[in-house]
């Protein structure tokens, strides 16, 4: 059971240098939450902070000001503190493409982070546990699945080996940045639904980073709106996306495709 | 998205297409696709990765390159005059000339394809040069801001270089050039995937804008069904190769025939409506069947 609470964060970029120097604030003072069991969304076009809001979560950045407090205590920067922390908080990229090395087996990249935060496991019992984790994600038979290479698989399937990656170290919360805006539509759904019973059955706190404001809402309990690094709009999901009331979460409903929006004009 | 705009007579006529890559074993990647395109249509082509989709849009405009190759059928275009082009009998030269001049592509990940040390100028311009010598300096100068225009990127940028637009604006670029010599058939391949949606909605309201102003009939390839509901006026459904399915779009969304429509149909949730929220609630095994491992080695979009 972990919470992992993000308080005032802000991240200013430098841009240029000399005279041409200008700061761009690409994180203005954001808030959240991130509970046992609870997923929040971050919805918001390009370029609007919210991978950068992923990138100090993870902390590959650090914040300019603001606090993240896992547990109530400020996150440990360096050493073993770190290392624990990297435990604990794990991320599904955007590009399952990019993110798994060609030239290693899935098993290779299962069981490097179950060597790294579970020292003193014989090689059996890594094997086996990498086993129960492509089950645990559906990819079977799993003696197979784990002796192939990345581009033996589909995206999905791809996508699915790094939420086993993710989940391999045992973690309380997970960040994901897009999972399944590389995939194809009609496989998104599975991807996601496994992700969510995942959560449950782990209770995870989940960020799921989207600009897709349907699966946002399906399946989010609470969903942030990101324009220009601030946060325009937050609330329950629901209210979010049917009773929009600030101007940008109106563009981009507008924006999302909706078929329904076009059957009715056809049958009007 | 009016309907007013199609008519009845087709503008492209595929007969029995059938595509194989020629490679052991032989992929059959497109099997026996027969289709017509009406004049002014947007006509949605979609399915998931490795179905095809991609293949047969190279196949029609005959850029397939081996070991992929047309087995049999062919693609016949009837031009606004009156005349019947059949793409397997039109040699290198011939092809070179109604390639862009009739039939226009835009495909995916386009925006990477513009060259990156030549100005966008140069290159709109290039195609002026290359299809309609005779026309004059100014005229072509011209001709290259209005276009430019047309997609909603001010003419001052005409000087740019590649590397100085945003994804989306090199994108309507493409589109811009794609539209230069007035085509009467744009096949588009995924032209919005790469783009955010606010961006990709953008686009999409030029496309059918200059649809409806210019009269040009839209092939529209993608693996996103919800997008192609919401702009095309007939959709197809392509699986391992075939056309399962060809209804107009409300038809197709209202009372799909084929299970595998049936199976794209449930596969998103809903933005306003109370579809997909069933999804939270347990772990359904039918999501990721659709996405199952093959026991034996994967053969690229054949499911046989």
């Amino acid at each position: 059971m972990t919470t992992l609470e993000a308080k005032d964060l802000i991240k200013n970029y430098q841009l240029g240098h000399g005279f041409r120097a200008a700061t761009l604030r690409a994180v203005d003072d954001v808030s959240f939450t991130l509970e046992p069991g609870r997923t929040v969304a971050l919805v918001g076009q390009s370029g609007s902070g919210k991978s950068t809001i992923a990138k100090l979560l993870m902390q590959l950045e650090r914040p300019t000001s603001g606090q993240i407090l896992l547990d109530g205590r400020p996150v440990e920067r360096r050493g073993a503190g770190l290392a624990r922390y990297r435990r604990t908080v794990q991320m599904v990229f955007q590009d399952p493409f990019a993110s798994l090395n060609p030239f290693h087996t899935v098993e290779h990249h299962l069981e490097r982070p179950l060597r790294l935060h579970h020292r003193g496991l014989t090689d059996a019992e890594v094997h086996r546990r990498v086993l129960r984790l492509l089950e645990r994600v559906r990819l079977t038979p799993a003696e197979n699945v784990a002796r192939r290479r990345p581009h033996e698989l589909s995206g999905g399937q791809r996508q699915r080996v790094a939420i086993a990656r993710a989940l391999a170290p045992e973690p309380g919360i997970l960040v994901a940045d897009e999972p399944v805006s590389m995939l194809d539509v009609s496989i998104r759904l599975g991807v996601l639904n496994l992700l969510a019973a995942l959560q449950r059955e782990e209770q995870l706190g989940v960020l799921y980073i989207t600009h897709d404001l349907a699966t946002a809402r399906h399946f989010s309990d609470e969903i942030l709106v990101m324009y220009r690094g601030r946060v325009v709009e937050r609330g329950p999901a629901d209210d979010v996306i049917l009773h929009p009331q600030h101007e940008y979460t109106r563009t981009l409903a507008e924006a999302a495709p909706n078929p329904e929006r076009r059957i009715n004009q056809l049958r009007g | 998205m009016s309907q007013s705009a199609v008519s009845s007579s087709p503008v492209l006529t595929v007969e029995n297409l059938s595509i194989d890559y020629l490679v052991e074993p032989v992929v059959h990647a497109v099997r026996d696709v027969s289709f017509s395109l009406r004049r002014g249509e947007v006509l949605g082509l979609a399915g998931e990765s490795g179905c095809g989709k991609s293949t047969l849009a190279y196949g029609i405009v005959r850029l397939l390159k081996p070991p992929a190759a047309v087995t049999s059928g062919r693609a016949v275009f009837h031009s606004r005059e009156g005349v019947d082009i059949d793409w397997n009998e039109l040699g290198a030269g011939d092809l070179r000339e109604v390639r862009w001049d009739k039939i226009s592509m835009v495909f995916q990940g386009a925006m990477n394809s513009l060259n990156p040390v030549i100005s966008i100028r140069d290159q709109l311009e290039d195609v002026f040069t290359t299809h309609r010598p005779e026309m004059g300096r100014r005229e072509r100068r011209e001709r290259c801001a209005q276009l430019l225009e047309r997609v909603g990127v001010d003419r001052a940028r005409l000087n740019a270089y590649p590397h100085e637009l945003s994804g989306g604006m090199r994108q309507r670029v493409m589109i811009a050039m794609a539209m230069a010599l007035e085509p009467q058939i744009m096949i588009m391949d995924e032209p919005t995937t790469a783009l955010d949606v606010v961006v990709q909605r953008e686009i999409l309201g030029e496309i059918t804008r200059l649809r409806d102003e210019l009269g040009f009939a839209v092939l529209f390839i993608t693996h996103d069904l919800p997008l192609l509901l919401e702009i095309s006026d007939r959709i197809a459904v392509m699986r391992a190769g075939e056309i399962v399915e060809l209804a107009d779009a409300l038809h197709l969304y209202t009372e799909p025939q084929h299970e595998y429509t049936r199976q794209l149909l449930a596969s998103f949730p809903s933005l306003t409506g109370e579809r997909g929220s069933f999804v939270r609630g347990g772990m359904d095994e039918r999501l990721l069947a659709l996405d199952a491992v093959q026991a034996e080695e994967p053969t690229i979009g054949s499911a046989s």
